[in-house]
């Protein structure tokens, strides 16, 4: 379906700064009038009843597993979650097999996914096979369609390599997206180190294992006048070392997923390996100050880290599971219920988040909900609450902590690349 | 009287009354181990598994004799013969021992939780051998019974665990269990060996032996984990032995000298000199008869518990 009305829409366009309840005329893939009443039209005609449509989100940060892991997730099985979750595009991490560090892989992955409602946009890597040894071909990556750079899932340890990757990028005005995280001090932990760890046993991640790389980044973002993004951001120091970065200009960038501002380290104290993800989830102080850090716009993005693994996978020893939870389908349900209905943030700086600021971090096209313009669109209802099953999830995987749980803001579903995608019920 | 749990994973949240009656139970099987035939028909046609991932010689043993001493029936499986080498998962590998019926799982495992992973999993009733540094439940109840026939109580006392608190099970799960019981816990090490935020465990930190010395009426002597590279934590043995390990001459120096515990098995002039190990002070052997009658106690209470009971 490339046409469709609809109705009684609450247009929240951060860019426009429209906020109001009207009508949304789509042909062909395109927003040909906005505003009531519209032209008579034989299109299908979906009355919104006030629900909210947003310009479409965007996650900044999902692992689609293809190619090398289809057992765990595909493109196409990726972008169903992320159609059910509300994102219109995605930005896919280089950890595959083989890793996104050619023109080939960037260009078979945008291959696999023509066609879909879904942008795919992937990220190369900032090294060869993210080994942090050697440069990767970031202009031939760029050239291919490479929306930013990264190792995600491994730092770029070495301070000058990643220098030079810093004046590299550059020339593309492409950022590098670390995965902050000094491995030495990590030493196989995998829970964050606190009191939760001191009970359980479990091996600890100090919180300084990410905020000493982010240090790091930062000097050398500063003294290469690099563009640096920071990934996951899971500690009140990272929060503010960020901070007190952009107040001295430098070109710093920062994402928090949704489950380290919901769930704290004492949700590992019961051994659930869908509690296991890296960074870790840490104390309560640490949520607090990313609370704080989306609400004075240091960190300008959410994204979920969905990172997708079988069930016998995760049903082992806690040490032994891999990191990670699928994330696409809770995200607007937890940044809803947990920043916008107690104010952290107003639904207008959470579209923001959503879509808005990682669109602008990654140089993507703006969205504007304005005539003539292609619909690239998110349609999600406040006034309806929904339960998480995860059973029914669209990703190939299960392992997601929220089973079960209650979220406002059921998602309608998405219009993107002239395709009007209804989340399932 | 029966116990709220179902399991015996570790010590926290166990509530006092569970451990009280654990602690009131040993005595009858003490008796028991003591007399010319060592044996009970308690559990008769109970079949328990001794699921061992991790090499142990003493806790199985223990275990094995306090199993059998019930005249359960017992099997033994240990990792390095079993089909995990073969790359079966660990659930995989429960679920099929559990196929074959059996009643109990004593566990060992590297990991943290791993017992608590498959007691969710599977139905039979599951005792924690060890996890990882995580807990050892057994050995804090043998430890708190050893003190307890010594000392007439736990309420009140002041015990010190001293050693790699952060690698250590036999830490945790005495800190759980002493706290419950109304004990003082206190721990002492080099601060690279105490784990991050130590305090929220409710005990106070010594980092200067003689101080930790001069507090206690109790010490647990933890032993140097060789094999779990904790040395990577402080520069040498030596210089351990020196900061922290328990001699007589340092116990001479205290006008009360508290008594003392060890885990085992004895790093014999590192942690702990010969000549306190084997003293006066030293309870440790008692500790190990005391461990099979814990044991004895800990599988009767779980193994002839109804699920009324709960």
């Amino acid at each position: 379906m490339n046409s469709v009305l609809f109705k009684n829409a609450h247009i929240v366009d951060p860019i426009s700064g429209r906020d109001e309840v009207t009508d949304i005329l789509i042909e062909h893939g395109t927003i040909s009038s906005i505003g009531k009443p519209a032209a008579p039209s034989s299109v299908e005609t979906i009355d919104l009843k006030g629900a909210i449509a947003a310009p479409g989100f965007c996650d900044m940060h999902v692992h689609l597993r293809e190619p090398g892991y289809e057992h765990k997730e595909t493109i196409a099985t990726g972008t169903a979650a992320a159609a059910a979750g509300g994102f219109t595009a995605v930005a896919c991490m280089p950890n595959t097999d083989p890793p996104i560090d050619s023109a080939e892989v960037v260009r078979a992955i945008i291959d696999l996914a023509s066609g879909l409602a879904v942008d795919v946009l992937p990220v190369g890597a900032i090294t060869r096979k993210r080994e942090g040894e050697e440069l990767a071909p970031l202009a031939e990556l760029a050239g291919a369609g490479a929306v930013a750079f990264s190792d995600d899932g491994a730092p770029v340890v070495n301070s000058r390599l990643m220098r030079i990757a810093f004046e590299y990028a550059l020339m593309f005005n492409k950022p590098l997206i670390q995965h902050a995280e000094d491995l030495s001090l990590t030493n196989n932990g995998c829970v964050h180190e606190g009191a939760v760890s001191a009970r359980t046993g479990l091996p600890p991640i100090p919180s300084i294992s990410e905020t000493v790389m982010v240090a790091r980044d930062l000097m050398l973002a500063a003294y290469t006048g690099g563009l640096y993004h920071v990934s996951h951001v899971s500690t009140a120091g990272t929060v503010n070392l960020v901070r007190e970065a952009k107040k001295r200009g430098v070109r710093v960038t920062a994402e928090a997923t949704p489950h380290h501002f919901t769930l704290t380290d004492e949700a590992t104290a019961g051994f659930d390996t869908n509690t296991k993800m890296k960074p870790p989830l840490r104390s309560r102080d640490d949520l607090e100050a990313i609370k704080e850090g989306l609400r004075d716009g240091t960190i300008d993005a959410i994204a979920t880290d969905h990172a997708p693994h079988a069930e016998h996978e995760k049903l082992v020893e806690y040490t032994y599971a891999p990191f990670g939870i699928i994330g696409l389908e809770t995200a607007v349900g937890l940044t809803l219920r947990e920043l916008v209905l107690p104010g952290v943030l107003t639904l207008v700086e959470a579209v923001e988040k959503l879509s808005t600021n990682p669109r602008r971090i990654l140089g993507l096209k703006e969205i504007r909900l304005e005539p003539g313009e292609p619909a690239n669109l998110t349609l999600f209802d406040m006034n309806n609450r929904w339960t998480f099953d995860v059973a029914k999830s669209k990703s190939k995987s299960r392992n997601s902590p929220f089973h079960g749980e209650s979220f406002p803001g059921k998602i309608i579903g998405i219009f993107n690349r002239q395709q009007f995608i209804r989340a399932n019920d | 009287m029966a116990l709220s749990i179902r399991h015996l994973l570790g010590l926290e949240n166990v509530p006092r009354e569970d451990i009280q009656l654990i602690l009131d139970t040993t005595p009858s099987f003490l008796e028991v181990i003591n007399r010319p035939i060592k044996k009970v028909p308690t559990l008769q046609g109970t079949t328990i598994v001794n699921l061992f991932f991790e090499s142990s010689t003493r806790t199985r043993v223990s275990f094995e004799l306090a199993e059998r001493r019930l005249s359960a029936d017992v099997v033994n499986f240990a990792a390095s013969t079993s089909s995990v080498n073969k790359g079966e998962t660990l659930l995989d590998t429960a679920r099929n021992i559990e196929a074959m019926k059996v009643d109990m799982v004593v566990m060992r495992h590297s990991v943290p939780g791993a017992p608590h992973f498959l007691s969710r999993m599977c139905t039979s009733a599951f005792i924690n051998a060890g996890d990882g540094a995580h807990e050892h439940p057994t050995q804090a109840l043998l430890d708190m019974y050893s003190i307890r026939q010594k000392t007439g109580a736990l309420e009140g006392l002041n015990v010190c665990i001293i050693g790699d608190i952060a690698h250590s099970r036999v830490a945790r799960s005495n800190i759980f269990g002493l706290k419950t019981m109304g004990a003082s816990v206190a721990v002492c090490g080099p601060p690279s060996l105490l784990p991050h935020d130590v305090e929220s465990l409710g005990v106070r930190v010594f980092t200067n032996l003689d101080e930790a010395l001069s507090f206690s009426d109790v010490i647990n002597v933890l032993r140097i984990q060789l094999e779990r590279k904790a040395g990577a934590a402080f520069p040498s043995l030596r210089e351990y032995r020196e900061t922290f390990g328990i001699t007589g001459k340092r116990l001479e120096r205290l006008p009360n000298p508290p008594l003392v515990l060890h885990p085992g098995p004895l790093n014999r002039e590192v942690e702990i000199s010969s000549d306190v190990a084997d003293g006066p002070a030293s309870i440790i052997l008692e500790q190990v008869t005391n461990g099979v009658a814990v044991r004895m106690a800990v599988l009767y209470l779980l193994g002839t518990r109804k699920e009324s009971d709960s």
